[in-house]
């Protein structure tokens, strides 16, 4: 019998490492000048250094030094004084060199941390993940493989090399083995990536597409029996594209090995493939002995030593840490912590910030994208922001709040704006959603009423204010619930002398 | 010292992905056991107490600006490929991919 | 003139217009035609780009624009330099053919000084070698012995240079292959301090070894060669930020009075040949003759340099040789459609390398894998320290440091091609200065008594003082020209074909 997720996590307990490759955001390559956009077609990026051919030398991107560093402050982490790029050698037809020039022994930085938060089931977890280091590499070029893939047609497979992504800087962020995470390690693991993620975009150092390759994981992961105090062996997952991927791929391991301890098999050192539509891992290829990378320094590159000075003058540049602002908007907000989470999980503060920043009130904002707009984009399967602006939401609340809609006309409001019928005054107008708050028309609504139901007027005119309600109830009918309740409520008893 | 084996010498063949044969491979390993003899007696002097050098001359910090500058023209890269298609440089299979 | 004149001696004939670039360029390749059949110094002429050069050099000439000290003067280049559209195959199979998108810095540098760039020379496969013996494309011989090895890995140059087919040339020296090949081809070279010349465009051999460097027939040329190629390059990460020394100005000093130069104990003694060690006795004394003060130095870590460097040099060309795997460029073998990358790797590798290259790489391999690292690369990087140290402590008594370049004169083709470490030996004086990266010299001080073949004698100074190498090289080639009557080379018995 197998085990399932709840199963195998009461007998093991997981532990956790990720690793982190993040494409930065520089113009220029890691060693050279070549451009480093997106997209550009093949091999129209390419130069003597990139490529790799015999004689061409290496010289390092300033700013990809300053963004590393940058990273590492945002991490906790100390910046080394004294750090070296080292060869680490493999042959693989996408790397030009056959050896990636990176860092081995004397990482750029070291031993940082990040908080992460979670929710579980008695509340609110804190999980601090300790980072061991941050280092600076290359990208690859990439590889296009051409013929069929079932059955060997002879001669007719092959590979085709671009080299544009060649030598764009990377930056690799480790952590040191995260234990203790219990049923929760999917979760922190998620968690972690998501937060990794948030800071450098607060950084600016990369535009963290986990759907382009700009942001990638490794998700490494091992089992041990609860309480036998031993590690066991980890798997490494890669090919984890989503934030959601990399919960699916922590389960699924934890699954799949459970499942192998409990028959008494060993579980196997190796590189795994996650496979988006079944949520499984399966073995990468498969090597008959381990790779040697005989790292050594790198001769044609000289140390880095960043400077004191320099290294304070970039800690102040540090924009304000993600889990700060959201303490900072938080109490701003006045917004309980269950809903804060679900603002931060939805990935819609940023989105109500800008709403609240247009003038919109917080509570109105945060329950007008988290409600409405929300469940419309999750029938759709698409994000929020792309059903409506920011700015219409901030009309639509101003309007409300200046009583010129109410919150059932501003309802039909956004649905207009969403079915791409305009802005909201074009809906508005397009419609004739308007409140009716002209006194007169509703006086002669309020008037027809009391003419329909001269009893139920007689009773109110007697004291009884709740007989009041079917009277207004016929006046909102009449004005196609384009009036404003409260405001026919005030007039109908003034009227009616109450 | 032990002598290199020839597994080993196979080993770092398939390391420098260089195929041999075995006579090669015995010749090599004949060969590498009279130079690694030679060779080992830098350990003689090679202390703890000594720092290694990478760089003949001691420097820090060299870098460049973030700026683009002209890459080669596609045709000027692809002209050293021994076959290109579509603008890629074109290599045989390359096992074990998905 | 002369193609037996020295480049200066052309430079201020064509100066003077008494001869054109393209008829100075002509008359070289009508030497080439002549004696290159025998020599085989070259690998390819680029006769089209070279004219085009030279008419261009000529128009401005006669244009009245100032133009540099060798506008119009032909070189011949070691094939281990890029030159953009033309053939560089750095002497191996792996790269025939292979004509590279790009110009090495040196090669804009000479073109930018009117240069003409002749052709390509031969060369020991990927630098690696003390006789060019280990060309994929037949050796080089020595123009002085036909059956003689001209040196390496630079024999190529060196040989242009002993019979007359160009007046200058371009080594690269990682261990000695400047300096051995001048010295037994009774030719100056010339190892400038590390950095000094950038290596962008350099094929690499062994990178924190690795330096371009002048070959000539006088020091003054090499002086004036230095002067075009040195200086900083942005594109090459270790080359040095700081001025080029003025070495014209020192080769044309002629005066060392007083200056300390130091005698190495260690290069010396066993395993040198006794003509070598009595013509180098008898430059010495030529430079006390001059007032300088000899100084006996003792650097014994120099016993362990040899070791260190086939450590450190494999290592790094076992890296730096894994671009040739045919994806991208160069050899490609056994793609049949069937193999996959990896295998067509492993067959164009196996094909495309020399058994020296091969025995390198694989040492080299060995020396950076897990657990033999410490002891072996990790090893010889301290006693690169120790060499350092060395050169320091003796350069804190000495102005320079002297040694005979070479232990032995040039031997014939095929005797030390079965020995690797016989053959690694002719560096043993040589490496050491590659090892701290400071400057060195070999010029020409006589023909041993044994075998009337050249001996070469070596000048080493500090670190970015390249200047002192020049200034007791100028001067003792001028004592020894004095002495003979004659140049070296016009002691040489005159090739078939010859002018």
């Amino acid at each position: 019998m197998s085990l399932n997720y709840d199963q195998a996590i009461e007998k093991y307990e997981p532990t956790l490492g990720l690793e982190v490759h993040v494409e930065l955001n520089t113009k220029s390559k890691m060693f050279c000048g070549c451009a480093t956009e997106f997209g550009a077609q093949p091999n129209t990026q390419t130069c003597p250094v990139c490529l790799g051919l015999p004689g061409a030398l290496p010289v390092v991107n300033k700013k990809a030094i300053e963004s590393s560093i940058l990273i590492g402050l945002a991490l906790n982490c100390s910046i080394a004084p004294f750090s070296r790029f080292a060869r680490k050698n493999y042959f693989y037809p996408d790397m030009p060199k056959n050896f990636q020039t990176s860092q081995y022994d004397e990482p750029i930085c070291v031993n940082g941390f990040l908080d992460v938060e979670i929710e579980a089931d008695d509340g609110v977890k804190s999980f601090r993940i300790e980072i061991e280091r941050v280092h600076m590499e290359e990208d690859t070029g990439k590889s296009l493989h051409v013929g069929g893939s079932t059955g060997r047609i002879h001669g007719a497979e092959y590979s085709l090399l671009d080299y544009n992504r060649a030598g764009i800087p990377l930056v690799e962020i480790v952590t040191k083995i995260v234990p203790n995470t219990g049923k929760y390690a999917p979760q922190v693991a998620r968690a972690y990536v998501a937060a990794l993620r948030d800071i450098l975009r607060s950084l600016n150092v990369s535009d963290v597409k986990m759907e382009q390759g700009s942001l990638r994981c490794d998700v490494n992961l091992s089992l041990s029996k609860i309480g036998s105090g031993k590690l066991g062996t980890r798997s490494e997952t890669k090919n984890v594209n989503s934030l959601r991927s990399v919960e699916r791929a922590a389960t699924g391991e934890v699954i799949r090995q459970a499942n192998r301890l409990e028959t008494g098999e060993r579980i196997v050192q190796e590189t795994r493939h996650f496979l988006e539509e079944s949520g499984q891992t399966r073995p990468g290829r498969s090597k008959e002995q381990a790779e040697d990378y005989r790292y050594f320094p790198e001769p044609d590159l000289v140390p880095v030593a960043p400077d004191a000075k320099w290294i304070e003058e970039l800690r102040k540049t540090l924009p304000e840490k993600p889990a700060e602002r959201r303490k900072r908007l938080q109490t701003a907000w006045s917004v309980p912590d269950k809903e804060m989470a679900a603002m931060v999980n939805a990935e819609l503060l940023d989105t109500v910030e800008e709403t609240v920043k247009l003038g919109a009130d917080p509570t109105k904002a945060r329950s007008w994208w988290l409600g409405e707009v929300s469940r419309v984009a999750n029938d759709r399967g698409v994000l929020p922001t792309e059903l409506i602006s920011v700015k219409d939401i901030a009309q639509v609340i101003a309007l409300i709040t200046s009583g010129e809609l109410t919150d059932k006309l501003a309802r039909q409001v956004v649905e207009g704006v969403i079915a791409g019928e305009g802005s909201p005054s074009d809906v508005i107008s397009k419609r004739g959603l308007k409140v009716v708050s002209d006194d007169s028309a509703l006086m002669k609504a309020i008037e027809d009423a009391i003419t329909a139901q001269p009893d139920t007027a007689e009773r109110v005119r007697g004291g009884n204010i709740p007989a009041a309600g079917a009277l207004i109830g016929a006046v909102m009918k009449a004005t196609g619930g384009q009036a404003d309740a409260a405001k026919v409520r005030e007039l109908l008893l003034k009227h009616l002398g109450q | 010292m032990a002598a290199i084996s020839r597994d080993e010498v196979a080993n770092l063949a398939r390391l420098a992905r260089i195929t041999m044969s075995d006579a090669e491979l015995d010749h090599l390993a004949g060969e590498m056991d009279v130079i690694l003899g030679a060779v080992a007696r830098v350990q003689e002097v090679a202390g703890a107490d000594v720092p290694a050098t990478s760089h003949p001359l001691a420097v820090n910090n060299v870098s460049r600006e973030d700026v683009v500058t002209p890459s080669l023209t596609p045709a000027e890269t692809l002209s050293g490929a021994p076959a290109s298609e579509d603008q890629r440089f074109k290599v045989p299979q390359i096992l074990g991919e998905e | 003139m002369s193609i037996r004149d020295n480049a200066w001696a052309m430079a201020h004939a064509l100066e003077k217009k008494e001869i054109s670039a393209v008829e100075l360029a002509n008359q070289h390749y009508e030497q080439i035609a002549s004696v290159d059949k025998d020599v085989h110094a070259f690998l390819y002429l680029d006769k089209e780009g070279a004219l085009s050069q030279a008419k261009e050099v000529d128009k401005k000439r006669a244009a009245g624009e100032k133009l540099s000290p060798l506008a119009g003067v032909p070189l011949a280049l070691k094939d281990v330099m890029t030159q953009k559209g033309v053939p560089t195959t750095c002497g191996s199979k792996m790269l025939e053919g292979w004509r590279p998108p790009y110009d090495s810095t040196v090669v804009t540098k000479l073109k930018s000084a009117g240069i003409v760039i002749l052709g390509k020379t031969n060369m020991d496969e990927f630098a690696m070698g003390s006789s060019t013996e280990n060309s994929a494309f037949g050796p080089t011989h020595n123009p002085w012995d036909l059956t003689r090895i001209p040196g390496g890995s630079g024999g190529g140059s060196s040989a242009s240079l002993a019979a007359f087919e160009a007046p200058l040339a371009i080594g690269t020296d990682t261990g000695g292959s400047i300096r051995q090949p001048a010295a037994v081809t009774g030719t100056v070279g010339v190892k400038p301090t590390y950095g000094g010349v950038s290596r962008y465009g350099l094929v690499a051999f062994s990178s924190s070894l690795d330096q371009a460097g002048p070959c000539a027939r006088t020091v003054l040329d090499a002086a004036l060669l230095h002067q075009v190629i040195a200086g900083f390059d942005p594109k090459d990460s270790t080359s040095i930020n700081r001025a080029v020394p003025d070495v014209v100005a020192a080769a044309k000093k002629k005066d060392i009075k007083g200056m300390k130069i130091g005698v190495v104990k260690q290069l010396a003694g066993d395993g040198y040949q006794k003509g070598v060690e009595n013509k180098f006795k008898e430059a010495v004394a030529e430079l006390v003759k001059l007032g300088a003060e000899i100084i006996e130095v003792s650097c014994p870590n120099f016993e362990y340099a040899l070791a260190a460097y086939y450590l450190i040099a494999p290592s790094e060309c076992s890296s730096n040789l894994a671009r040739f795997d045919s994806m991208r460029f160069g050899l490609r073998i056994g793609d049949d459609g069937v193999k996959g990358a990896e295998e067509v790797m492993n067959l164009t590798r196996q094909a495309g390398f020399g058994r020296e290259v091969k025995r390198r790489i694989i040492l080299g391999t060995y020396a950076l894998s897990s657990g033999y690292y410490d002891a072996y690369y990790g090893s010889a990087q301290k006693v690169r320290t120790l060499i350092k140290r060395d050169f320091d402590a003796a350069f804190e008594k000495c102005d320079v440091l002297i040694s005979p370049t070479a232990p032995t004169t040039a031997f014939k083709i095929g005797e030390k091609s079965n020995d690797p470490l016989a053959m690694y030996l002719n560096d043993i004086a040589t490496i050491p200065v590659n090892m701290a990266g400071i400057g060195g010299m070999s010029l020409p001080c006589g023909l041993a008594e044994e075998d009337n073949l050249p001996v070469g004698f070596q000048i080493m100074s500090p670190a970015m003082k390249d200047d002192r190498m020049y200034l007791v090289g100028g001067a003792l080639e001028a004592a020894l020209l004095s002495k003979w009557g004659k140049p070296i080379l016009d002691f040489a018995p005159k090739l078939a074909g010859s002018k």
